[in-house]
C-alpha cells in the first residue's frame, strides 16, 4: 500500500512538472467543448439555393419570396438556364436549384396542379436530406397559401383533418448544445484516460525506467494501481470540469444525480484505462501507441452515436457496439443529464461495463510482464 | 579484506536462445560472496542477456540459476529484495530531482520514510551533491547521473549488484572516480557484478570472466589470466582470445 503511494506521489510530480500537462488538462476542455459545440451542429442556417424561374408569374415570384424571406435560405443566383445552374452546383455554389417551368402558374389555375423541381447536391446525405425536408415544408406552407387565394374559401385554410402537435421531450428546443455537449464530454474524457495511460507507460519502456522498476520487488498490481490512478483523477476532475463549463455557459441541463453520473464514470474509467494498459503492453514506442489508439478512438467514436443515432445503425454494427465502451457512455451520460435517467434505468449498461472492465483489466495485468 | 568462499551467484549449464539465435551458450560460473565479478566481452558477446537473467528481467531458457540462494526461476521476487540493478540505458527519471529519484526508488523497495530521509542526507554528503539535490536529473553531467543511478541502486543494500556497462561514454577520471563507489560498495559487504567492454576496468576486479559469442572463454583473476596468455595488460589477454 505504502509503495503504491510512492508511485502516485512520483506520476503527480512528474505530470504537473510537465510544461504541457496543465494547458492540456486545463485549455483541451475548453477549447473543445466551446469549438465543437458550437461547430458540430446538424441544423443547416445557410442554403444557398439557386432559381430558375421559366414562369416569371405572380405565383412563382410568390413562391420565391417564400424561401427568400426565410431564415434558412439564401438565393445564392437566378437564371433561365439548366447548365448554368448545374455548374453553380458542381462549384459548390449551391446547395439546392429550384426550377419552375414554363406554366406553372397556368397549370396551378386550370388544372388545380402543377409540378416543380427540386434538385439537391447530395454530397452529404444529411445535409441534403435537411435540405429536402425544410424545402417540402417551406412548399406546403406554399401550398396552403395559396389553396385559399384560388380557391377563394378562406375556411379550407382552417380545415386540418388531424392536426399534429409535435412536443419533444427532454430537449424540447431540440438544442443541439444540449445534445453534443455530453458527447463531447464523453470523448474529452476518454482521450485523457485512454491515450495518457498508454503514453505514459510507453514512455517509460523508451526512457529505460521500466527496466529499473521490473527489477525491484514491486507487485505488478501495486505497479498497475500506480499507475492508473492518477489517470482516472485527472479524467474525472475533467468530467467536472466540463460539465462546470457546460452549466455556465450552455446552460446545459443536469436533470439527473450527478453522484451516480460519477459513479458510472468511474466504472466506464476502468475499461478504458485498462484499454490504455493493455496498449501499452502491445507497443514498445510511443508511435506505435498513437497509431493503435486511435484506431480504437476513431472507430469507438465513430460508432459511439454521438452524430448519429447507434439504432439507426445497421444490425451488424449494433452488435459492434456491444464492444464499444464509448456507446455505453454516449447513452448514459446522456440520459442521466437530459432525462435524469435512475440507476435501475442505467443498470444494464452499468453491470455490462462493470464486466467488461474486470476482464480488460485481467487481460491486460495478465499481458504486463515484468520479464521477458 | 576478508573474502568469504560462500557462493552468492550460481549458473549451471545456462542456454539463453532468442530463436535460433544462441545468446548465451551453457555458461558455467560461480560468484563468491563479497567479490567484484567483472563479465567481459565485445559488444554483442551475450554480457547483457546473461546479466538480465540473473536479475530477474528475463527468463532463460535452460538451466540453473541461483542468484543470494534462490531460484531466478521460481523464486524470482524473492531474488529481486537482495540485488540492485544499473542499466546501461538510463534508469533514473530525468524529470525527477535527485532527491525525488531517490526517494521514489526507496520507496518502492519499501523502506520507511524516515530511514529514507536520513539515507539521502547521508549520501548526498558523501558525493558531496548537496547543492544539487533539487536539480532535475536531466540537468545534470552524465558521469553524475551515473553515480546517482549507482548509489540509488545499492540504496536498499542489497546483497548482490548488477550493473551493465554503467562507465559507458564517460572520461577515464570519472570512470576512476565510479570505481571509487564500486569499492566502497564491496567494502560495504555487497557483491559486484559488472560487465563491461574496458579492459583498463577489469583489471580492478577480482575475478573476470571473458565471454565471445555466447561462451565463457576464460575465467580468473586478472593476475593468473595476464600470466597464463603471456601478456601485458588486459586488454592483450581480450585480443588473444577474441581472435
Amino acid at each position: 500500500m505504502k509503495k503504491i503511494l510512492y508511485i502516485l506521489q512520483k506520476e503527480f510530480t512528474q505530470i504537473f512538472r510537465d510544461k504541457t500537462m496543465l494547458p492540456m488538462i486545463f485549455g483541451v476542455p475548453i477549447i473543445q467543448l466551446v469549438v465543437l459545440v458550437h461547430a458540430a451542429t446538424l441544423e443547416m442556417k445557410s442554403i444557398d439555393m439557386y432559381v430558375i424561374d421559366k414562369d416569371l408569374s405572380s405565383l412563382s415570384t410568390k413562391l420565391v419570396n417564400k424561401f427568400e424571406g426565410s431564415p434558412f435560405y439564401t438565393i445564392s443566383g437566378k437564371s433561365f438556364s439548366i447548365t448554368e445552374a448545374n455548374k453553380e452546383i458542381e462549384n459548390n455554389k449551391a446547395d439546392v436549384i429550384l426550377h419552375i417551368p414554363y406554366g406553372f402558374e397556368r397549370d396551378l389555375i386550370r388544372e388545380k396542379s402543377s409540378e416543380i423541381q427540386l434538385q439537391i447536391d447530395g454530397i452529404n446525405g444529411t445535409a441534403a436530406s435537411l435540405i429536402n425536408a425544410y424545402s417540402t415544408s417551406v412548399i406546403s406552407d406554399f401550398n396552403k397559401d395559396i389553396v385559399v387565394e384560388l380557391t377563394q374559401m378562406p375556411q379550407l385554410a382552417k380545415i386540418e383533418p388531424i392536426a399534429i402537435q409535435t412536443s419533444y421531450w427532454y430537449n424540447p428546443e431540440l438544442n443541439y448544445k444540449t445534445y453534443m455537449l455530453p458527447g463531447i464530454l464523453v470523448i474529452l474524457v476518454s482521450i485523457i484516460s485512454l491515450f495518457m495511460t498508454a503514453m505514459n507507460i510507453v514512455r517509460e519502456k523508451e526512457m529505460g525506467t521500466i527496466e529499473q522498476i521490473n527489477v525491484t520487488p514491486i507487485r505488478k498490481h501495486e505497479f498497475i494501481i500506480g499507475k492508473l490512478v492518477p489517470f482516472m483523477i485527472i479524467a474525472l476532475f475533467e468530467l467536472a470540469f466540463g460539465l462546470t463549463i457546460g452549466k455556465l455557459f450552455f446552460h446545459i441541463p443536469i436533470v439527473g444525480n450527478v453522484g451516480l453520473l460519477f459513479g458510472f464514470t468511474l466504472v466506464y474509467l476502468l475499461v478504458v484505462l485498462s484499454l490504455g494498459l493493455l496498449i501499452s503492453t502491445l507497443a514498445s514506442t510511443q508511435q506505435q501507441v498513437m497509431f493503435i489508439s486511435f484506431f480504437f478512438m476513431l472507430v469507438f467514436i465513430l460508432m459511439s452515436g454521438i452524430f448519429t443515432p447507434t439504432e439507426s445503425m445497421p444490425l451488424w454494427a449494433q452488435k459492434v457496439n456491444i464492444i464499444n465502451p464509448f456507446y455505453y457512455f454516449m447513452r448514459v451520460i446522456r440520459m442521466i443529464l437530459l432525462k435524469g435517467s435512475e440507476f435501475w434505468d442505467i443498470s444494464r449498461e452499468f453491470f455490462s461495463l462493470l464486466i467488461y472492465g474486470t476482464l480488460m483489466l485481467g487481460l491486460a495485468v495478465w499481458r504486463y510482464r515484468k520479464v521477458a | 579484506m576478508l573474502k568469504q568462499t560462500e557462493n552468492i551467484i550460481e549458473v549451471k549449464n545456462l542456454v539463453k536462445k532468442f530463436g535460433d539465435f544462441v545468446a548465451n551458450d551453457n555458461l558455467t560460473f560461480d560468484v563468491k560472496q563479497g567479490e567484484i565479478f567483472g563479465f567481459l566481452g565485445a559488444n554483442g558477446a551475450g554480457k547483457t542477456t546473461a546479466l538480465k537473467i540473473l536479475s530477474g528481467l528475463s527468463f532463460p531458457t535452460s538451466g540453473i540459476v541461483q542468484v543470494a540462494g534462490f531460484d531466478v526461476y521460481r523464486e524470482r521476487e524473492k531474488v529481486k529484495k537482495n540485488i540492485g540493478y544499473m542499466s546501461q540505458k538510463f534508469s533514473l527519471y530525468e524529470d525527477l530531482t535527485v532527491k525525488e529519484n531517490i526517494r521514489f526508488y526507496g520507496g518502492i523497495y519499501g523502506l520507511s520514510g524516515k530511514y529514507i530521509k536520513e539515507k539521502t542526507e547521508d549520501l548526498l554528503k558523501r558525493l558531496k551533491m548537496e547543492n544539487i539535490k533539487d536539480s532535475l536529473i536531466k540537468s545534470l553531467p552524465l558521469g553524475w547521473k551515473q553515480k546517482i543511478a549507482f548509489s540509488v541502486a545499492i540504496f536498499h543494500n542489497p546483497k548482490i549488484v548488477f550493473l551493465d556497462e554503467p562507465t559507458g561514454g564517460v572520461d577515464p577520471i570519472t570512470r576512476r572516480d565510479f570505481w571509487e563507489l564500486i569499492y566502497e560498495a564491496s567494502d560495504s559487504g555487497i557483491t559486484v557484478f559488472v560487465t563491461t567492454h574496458y579492459m583498463d576496468e577489469a583489471e580492478y576486479c577480482d575475478r573476470v570472466c571473458i565471454m565471445d559469442q555466447g561462451r565463457i572463454e576464460a575465467m580468473d583473476t586478472p593476475a593468473l589470466l595476464k600470466n597464463q596468455y603471456n601478456a601485458k595488460n588486459m586488454d592483450e589477454v581480450f585480443i588473444q582470445i577474441a581472435r
